[in-house]
C-alpha cells in the first residue's frame, strides 16, 4: 500500500509519517501531484495559519489537485479546516470539499483550546472499535460547525464538528498521531478502508 | 469535556534525563525516550522536555533526541531550554516536538514571540515565565529564576499573549521545589485575567495540592517533576482521586 503525506511546508508531518510506522506502515512525503494522484491512501496535514497554508497550496497548484482525489484523503487538523468552503481564520477561501464555513471559538473562551476532548456520536468505519466519548488531543483555535457531513463531534462552549465525511474525504480536528491508542486505531481504520475504483 | 492536563517534566543534560529517577522498570534510567514511553502508557497527558546542557553540541543533540521521542512516543510534547531564535524551533517542529517553550530569550527579545507565532502558529509557542513574590509583588525572573528583572509577572503574561503565546507555563519560584503546594492565588488571577490556558508549575507534593491548583488556582494543566520521578504520586492515582473530586481528567 502506497501512503502519501502531502508536503507543503505546514506541520508536525514527522509525527504522522512515525505513528503510521508505528502501525506497521511505511509513508512517504510529497508534493508531486503525480506521486500523490496514484497513490492508494493521501495525508493531508496542516498546522498553524489558514491563509499562508492556502498560500503555499495554491503556489503548487495542491489546491487544484486535492478536490479531485479519488482514493480516501485524510485531513488532519489544519488540513481538514482546509477542506471546507471557507474560513474565518485570515477570512480565506478553502478547497470547497465540505460546503460549511470554519469559524472562530466564543470569546468567553480560553483559545486555542489545547488538551484532550471527548468525540461522541460517532460515525463511519472510522471509528470502529473506537468507544463513545473517547479521549483524543486537540489544539485549535476555529473549528468546524456541526453540519450534514458530521460523523464526530466534541463539545467546547458548543458541539462542534471533530470529523467530517463526503465520499472518499474524511477530516479530523484532533490530531491521532498524537491520541495515544485511539488515535492510533483511528489512523489504522482509515489506512484500512477499501479503495474505491 | 476538555479534560485538565497532567504534564511530568523531564530534565534533559546532553541528552540524557538528569533528575534521579526511581523507575525499577527502566533499562537505562537516563534514557529520555523510555521514561517518555513509560509515562506516555501510565496516562500522562503531556511531555515537556526542558533541556539544561551548555555545551556546544546542544542544539544538534536536542534536535536529536526531539526526533527519538517522536519516533516512540504517541502523546504531544513540548521542549525547552535555551531556544531563542525562529530556526531552533523550526528544526524542533520539524522533527516532531508539538510545542517549543521558550522563557529568557522571550524577555531579551519578545519581537521573537511574533515571530514565532506568525511563522509556526501561536498553538505551538508556550512562554515559560518564572516568578518570584517579593514584598507583595510578583517579579519574573531570568535564567532558571536566578536574575530579577523589572517586569511584573501580571503584566508580562499580557504581553505575551498579546504577542501571541498560545499558551503560560507559570512558574512561583516560592513554591518551587518546596511541596507545599502550587501558587494558586497568583494562577487563578493569570487565569481570569488571560484568555489562553495557564499551565501551574512548582510546589507540588501530593496529590491535593493537584486537586488545589485545579479548582482554586483554575490551571488547566499542572506540571511536575520529582514526584512523578520519585514514584511518590502515580498519575493514574492521581486521576482517580481528581475525578472523585469532581475534576475532568482523562483516565
Amino acid at each position: 500500500m502506497k501512503i502519501v503525506i502531502i508536503d507543503y511546508g505546514a506541520g508536525n508531518i514527522q509525527s504522522i509519517k512515525f505513528a503510521i510506522k508505528r502501525l506497521g506502515y511505511e509513508a512517504v512525503l510529497s508534493k508531486d501531484v503525480e506521486e500523490i494522484s496514484n497513490a492508494d491512501k493521501v495525508i493531508f496535514p496542516g498546522v498553524g495559519e489558514a491563509g499562508s497554508a492556502m498560500k503555499m497550496l495554491r503556489s503548487t497548484g495542491l489546491d487544484k489537485l486535492i478536490p479531485t482525489l479519488k482514493q480516501p484523503v485524510l485531513g488532519i487538523c489544519l488540513g481538514m479546516q482546509l477542506m471546507c468552503k471557507s474560513s474565518e481564520e485570515g477570512n480565506t477561501q478553502g478547497l470547497g470539499i465540505f460546503d460549511v464555513k470554519v469559524v472562530k471559538f466564543n470569546d468567553g473562551l480560553k483559545v486555542p483550546q489545547i488538551g484532550w476532548n471527548q468525540i461522541f456520536n460517532l460515525e463511519s468505519q472510522l471509528f470502529e472499535g473506537v468507544n463513545e466519548n473517547e479521549y483524543v488531543y486537540l489544539v485549535h483555535s476555529y473549528y468546524v460547525p456541526e453540519c450534514e457531513e458530521t460523523i464526530a463531534k466534541t463539545e467546547y462552549g458548543v458541539e462542534y464538528t471533530s470529523a467530517i465525511k463526503k465520499d472518499n474525504f474524511y477530516g479530523v480536528q484532533f490530531h491521532p498521531e498524537k491520541s495515544s491508542d485511539a488515535g492510533a486505531k483511528i489512523l489504522e481504520n482509515f489506512l484500512k478502508l477499501e479503495v474505491r475504483n | 469535556m476538555l479534560t485538565k492536563r497532567i504534564i511530568p517534566c523531564l530534565d534533559i543534560k546532553d541528552g540524557r534525563t538528569v533528575k534521579g529517577i526511581n523507575f525499577l522498570e527502566l533499562r537505562d534510567a537516563g534514557d529520555p525516550v523510555e521514561l517518555a514511553e513509560i509515562y506516555a502508557r501510565s496516562g500522562a497527558d503531556e511531555l515537556v522536555f526542558l533541556d539544561i546542557s551548555a555545551t556546544e553540541e546542544k542544539r544538534k543533540t536536542l534536535a536529536e533526541l526531539v526526533l527519538r521521542v517522536a519516533e516512540k512516543v504517541n502523546i504531544p510534547f513540548t521542549v525547552g531550554g535555551g531556544i531563542s531564535s525562529v530556526e531552533d524551533v523550526d528544526i524542533l517542529l520539524k522533527n516532531g516536538a508539538d510545542k517549543v517553550s521558550i522563557n529568557s530569550s522571550a524577555i531579551k527579545n519578545p519581537q521573537l514571540i511574533n515571530d514565532l507565532a506568525a511563522k509556526f502558529g501561536n498553538q505551538c509557542i508556550t512562554v515559560a515565565i518564572d516568578a518570584k513574590k517579593i514584598d507583595g509583588e510578583w517579579i519574573v525572573h531570568l535564567m532558571g529564576g536566578q536574575i530579577p528583572t523589572e517586569l511584573n509577572l501580571f503584566d508580562w503574561a499580557k504581553e505575551v499573549e498579546k504577542r501571541g503565546a498560545g499558551e503560560i507555563l507559570f512558574t512561583s519560584m516560592n513554591n518551587d521545589g518546596t511541596k507545599n503546594g502550587f501558587a494558586n492565588e497568583a494562577l487563578a488571577r493569570l487565569s481570569s485575567e488571560l484568555h489562553i490556558p495557564i499551565i501551574a508549575s512548582g510546589g507540588a507534593g501530593n496529590m491535593q495540592h493537584f486537586c488545589d491548583t485545579f479548582k482554586e488556582g483554575k490551571a488547566d494543566a499542572a506540571l511536575a517533576a520529582s514526584v512523578f520521578h520519585f514514584k511518590e504520586i502515580e498519575i493514574i492515582d492521581l486521576k482517580q482521586e481528581l475525578r472523585r473530586n469532581g475534576i475532568a481528567v482523562r483516565i
